[in-house]
């Protein structure tokens, strides 16, 4: 069964660190994504899986195999490149059965699995056609029945959508995902994208200059990050600096700047620490109109409005000058103005504290 | 004060220039001009100069034993440039490949020792292999008597040498652009690196493969000099042509008869080879498995570098040994001081490089717009291709050939000196090396970098001078530093096409009248010398692997 076991693995070039240390495990059967900024390691990481490339120190496994000496053609994976690296001397239906001709597969046998493939990808009255007479998702999806014709069990995908166009990026991301559980297929997808990582991921790993930061299902990652850059990369969120005032068994009470009090969830990460960054989700205020006397509220202006389609975005000052993000749905309420004073509340379990960082908030939150 | 009004003068002519090159008049007259100058100085003249004397062919055609003999010569000529370029190709690429996959910090060490005897004049080099193969000097001392006596063998030996360096170059600028991808796809599907190889990385490098080929096939079609040093009884095209230097009828038969097929070879080559299909579709995935192995990879290695070291850089060299004798002989200083035959000899070593300067001056001034035209297909698709293929015709012409079919064209033209003979004559053989370079580089060059600088507002010529020229400037020195280094080698043609004698030319008479062996490695020694210094001076301009 394929699993994959990573073990302290770390990958240098020169000086710099391109995987730190890194230790994960990615379950049998399982559509797991590997989820950072450009330049994080990601795909580095999934080269070392491939056996592209060999760490420095550390163990891969996958099943029960140690496969650090262990040669790309032997690790049996399918490899989906991020330029789909479709043999341009050759036509759809040698592509596709390049994998079972090279492995030595009887040539029936080689044959049904093409036709299979090809089948499952619809692209099955395109066999004869080169890649340069592909569209890009044509060739997206011949380089993913590729990988699949060649049998295994392990499917590695480096950013395999990153060159298609949106809205083709979004079809085939639930078809990708629709295959390899239709094929009870361990899946390890590489992408930049925390839409695309959160709507086909059983589970993310976000990774961070080469480092693993959190592990977990999209409602975790989201619902519950465990660092102010989580918080970030996964959804969007309005960071507000404070320090402690008063610390509960349920809570905290937070003086923003301009002498703002406000209740937030309880503290995360936080030992001798009072100050303090105060995550709230743009979806998670209740917006109203005027200044009313509600609970757990900051008073602010309307600054600016975006209409996106499904939703409206604000953005509000408030009153000690700090600005945040509101979202809400469009076609359900009435619109504000700009300029409009408005009184913004949230619930305090909705929000997620964490201690200040070393480094500061704006290198913290750095994505390149 | 002058300084300054220097400066303010410049960018006023650089604008005015700039201003002129939009001018569609300008700019046709540059592309015509360079047009008519490739087909009046470069490609008709040995063409012209053999129709002249076509009627001489009858000289030939009534003596049935000399056409023999030309029969004869052509085909060994084919023979062994058929057979060079094929083992040329078999060896070259696995060092390419060693050169441009390997990690070890020496590869950069073996990549610079690759050039060395592809700019090593020619008639040196064959002199050089001649002391290894043949003297009792050189592994002959081993064997007893001669181990390789002048022959066919030792031409094969000496044409696998110069030519051998040309695959390696081709295949390293090939290696280094191929994206590394497909080879690791074919990977991670179960091909093993030989499989893997052999299906995707090779059937999608064919074009260089049939390049590195071809320009193996062309220097060793053409080369006299170095052939005629070795070649004992052998007798070839060049050689033949050579023998009846006097003699029209043998010259346009053998010459015409050379350009013909080699042009039909090439262009067959150029029709077909796209289309040629890699032979093998089916895959032995475990024998290719066991032939992939790290012990079969290091044996490889191993031979390679073998027949590198033994076949190609130590007989390429060898002629430096009585050079360290001549120092300690006293025959050094008598050719530091120019006493006897080296007062010739520092004439000719200055008429050489006189002649490549100012070759290699005239190659970029009027190739430049020819490899722009070419490149980015000025005067249209069809007409542009046409002039791609054209440009090459004076590379597969031997050297020989060449030169004397210009002293016939030339000879109408009374007033020409000497030296302007030579310089053309060096021009036509050397023009497809700076075109072929300079045009592959614009090639590489996006559209779009030069669409995006005249968006923002930059003139035909200000896009030249600000993106091309910085983006091409390393393949336009290396196709330069190409130029003079062939122009300074060069033999063949120069014996025929005047009575001036450069340092190659020289060497040949040096041999040929029996000079002292010591005076010989040194007179050869020198050349080397300033060989290396012109591949130290590439190296350091250009930098990294594969460069041009």
């Amino acid at each position: 069964m394929p699993d994959v076991r990573l073990v302290n693995v770390t990958k240098r070039y020169g000086k710099i660190v391109a995987v730190d240390g890194v230790n994960v495990h990615i379950y049998d059967k399982e559509y797991f994504s590997l989820l950072g900024p450009s330049g994080c390691g990601k795909t580095t990481l999934l080269r070392l899986i491939a056996g592209l490339i060999e760490p420095d120190e550390g163990e891969i496994y996958i099943g029960d195999r140690f496969v650090n000496d262990v040669p790309p053609e032997d690790r049996d994976i399918g490899f989906v490149f991020q330029t789909f690296a479709l043999f341009p001397h050759m036509n759809s239906w040698d592509n596709v059965t390049y994998g079972p001709r090279v492995k030595g597969f009887d040539m029936k046998k080689a044959e049904t699995i093409g036709h299979e493939v090809l089948e499952m990808v619809r692209l099955h009255e395109r066999l004869d056609a080169y890649p340069n007479e592909l569209s890009g998702g044509m060739m997206q999806r011949i380089a993913v029945a590729r990988a699949l014709a060649a049998g295994s069990k392990l499917l590695l995908l480096d950013e395999p959508l990153g060159q298609l166009d949106a809205k083709v990026r979004n079809e085939l991301r639930y078809e990708i995902r629709r295959m390899t559980k239709d094929l009870e297929l361990t899946a390890i997808h590489v992408t930049h994208d925390q839409a695309e990582a959160m709507a086909i991921s059983d589970r993310i790993a976000v990774i961070k200059k080469g480092k693993i930061l959190q592990v977990g299902t999209p409602k975790e990652l989201y619902m519950t990050p465990k660092s102010v850059f989580i918080a970030h990369f996964i959804g969007e969120s309005n960071f507000l600096e404070g320090y402690i005032s008063n610390l509960s068994r349920t809570g905290a009470t937070i003086e923003l700047r301009g002498g703002i009090k406000v209740q937030a969830g309880l503290p995360k990460n936080l030992e001798k620490v009072d100050r303090v960054v105060l995550a709230i989700r743009p979806e998670t205020f209740v917006i109203e109109k005027g200044i009313k006397e509600t609970k757990n509220s900051i008073l602010g202006i309307v600054e600016r409005i975006t209409f996106e389609g499904t939703n409206i975005r604000y953005e509000i000052r408030l009153r000690n000058e700090d600005s945040v993000v509101v979202v809400r749905p469009s076609l359900v309420e009435e619109w504000l103005k700009v300029g409009e004073k408005v009184t913004l509340s949230f619930s305090p379990e909705k929000t997620h504290v964490f201690a200040y960082p070393e480094a500061g908030l704006r290198e913290e939150l750095a994505v390149e | 004060m002058q300084a300054e009004s220097t400066n303010l003068l410049r960018p006023k002519i650089t604008k005015a220039l700039d201003k002129l090159s939009s001018k569609t008049v300008i700019k046709n007259t540059i592309y015509m001009a360079s047009i008519i100058i490739f087909f009046a100085l470069i490609l008709l003249p040995p063409i012209l100069g053999i129709i002249i004397k076509w009627g001489s062919i009858e000289d030939v055609l009534n003596q049935p034993k000399l056409m023999s003999e030309a029969f004869n010569a052509i085909a060994a000529s084919f023979a062994v440039a058929f057979f060079v370029s094929f083992i040329d190709v078999v060896a070259g690429v696995p060092m390419a490949w060693m050169i441009t996959r390997g990690k070890s910090k020496w590869l950069n060490v073996l990549d610079t020792l690759s050039d060395i005897p592809f700019i090593v004049p020619t008639a040196t080099l064959g002199y050089s292999l001649l002391l290894f193969w043949n003297e009792p000097g050189g592994l002959s001392s081993l064997f007893g008597g001669s181990f390789v006596s002048p022959g066919w063998l030792l031409v094969i030996l000496l044409h696998f040498a110069f030519s051998f360096p040309v695959v390696v170059r081709v295949m390293v600028g090939a290696l280094l652009d191929y994206k590394l991808e497909y080879e690791q796809a074919a990977r991670t599907l179960g091909a093993a690196p030989l499989t893997a190889d052999r299906t995707v990385t090779f059937p999608i490098l064919k074009h260089s493969l049939i390049a590195s080929f071809t320009l193996a096939f062309a220097r060793s079609l053409s080369e006299t000099g170095a052939t005629m040093m070795v070649a004992g009884v052998f007798v070839h095209g060049p050689i033949f042509i050579n023998k009846h230097i006097g003699e029209a009828g043998p010259l346009v038969f053998v010459s015409a008869i050379l350009i013909i097929l080699s042009s039909l070879v090439f262009v067959t080559i150029r029709l077909l080879g796209p289309r040629l299909k890699m032979p093998v579709r089916k895959v032995w995935p475990k024998a290719e498995r066991k032939l992939s192995s790290s012990t079969i990879a290091s044996s490889r290695n191993g031979i390679t570098l073998l027949v590198f070291f033994v076949i190609v850089l130590v007989p390429s060299l060898f002629v430096a040994v009585p050079a360290f004798e001549a120092i300690f002989t006293g025959v050094l200083p008598e050719a530091l001081g120019g006493v006897g035959v080296w007062g010739d000899y520092w004439q000719s070593i200055s008429l050489s490089y006189f002649v490549g300067i100012v070759v290699t001056l005239l190659n970029v001034v009027i190739g430049l717009p020819m490899a722009i035209i070419i490149a980015r297909r000025k005067i249209g698709n069809g007409p542009s291709a046409v002039l791609d293929v054209l440009v090459n015709i004076p590379i597969i012409v031997p050297s020989v050939a060449l030169g004397a079919s210009l002293a016939i064209f030339w000879e109408n033209f009374a007033f020409m000196p000497d030296i302007w003979l030579l310089i053309f004559a060096h021009l036509s053989i050397t023009y497809p090396y700076f075109i072929r370079s300079m045009s592959a580089a614009a090639e590489r060059i996006s559209m779009e970098l030069e669409e995006a600088g005249r968006t923002l507002g930059a003139k035909p010529l200000g896009v030249f001078r600000t993106i091309i020229f910085p983006l091409t400037k390393y393949s336009m020195l290396s196709g330069a530093i190409m130029v003079f280094t062939r122009s300074v080698s060069e033999t063949g043609a120069t014996l025929v096409v005047s009575n001036l004698v450069t340092a190659p030319v020289l060497l040949v008479n040096w041999v040929e009248n029996g000079v002292s062996t010591s005076t010989l490695g040194l007179g050869c020694g020198f050349l080397i010398l300033f060989s290396f210094i012109i591949l130290l001076v590439l190296r350091l301009v250009v930098k990294g692997r594969g460069a041009y």
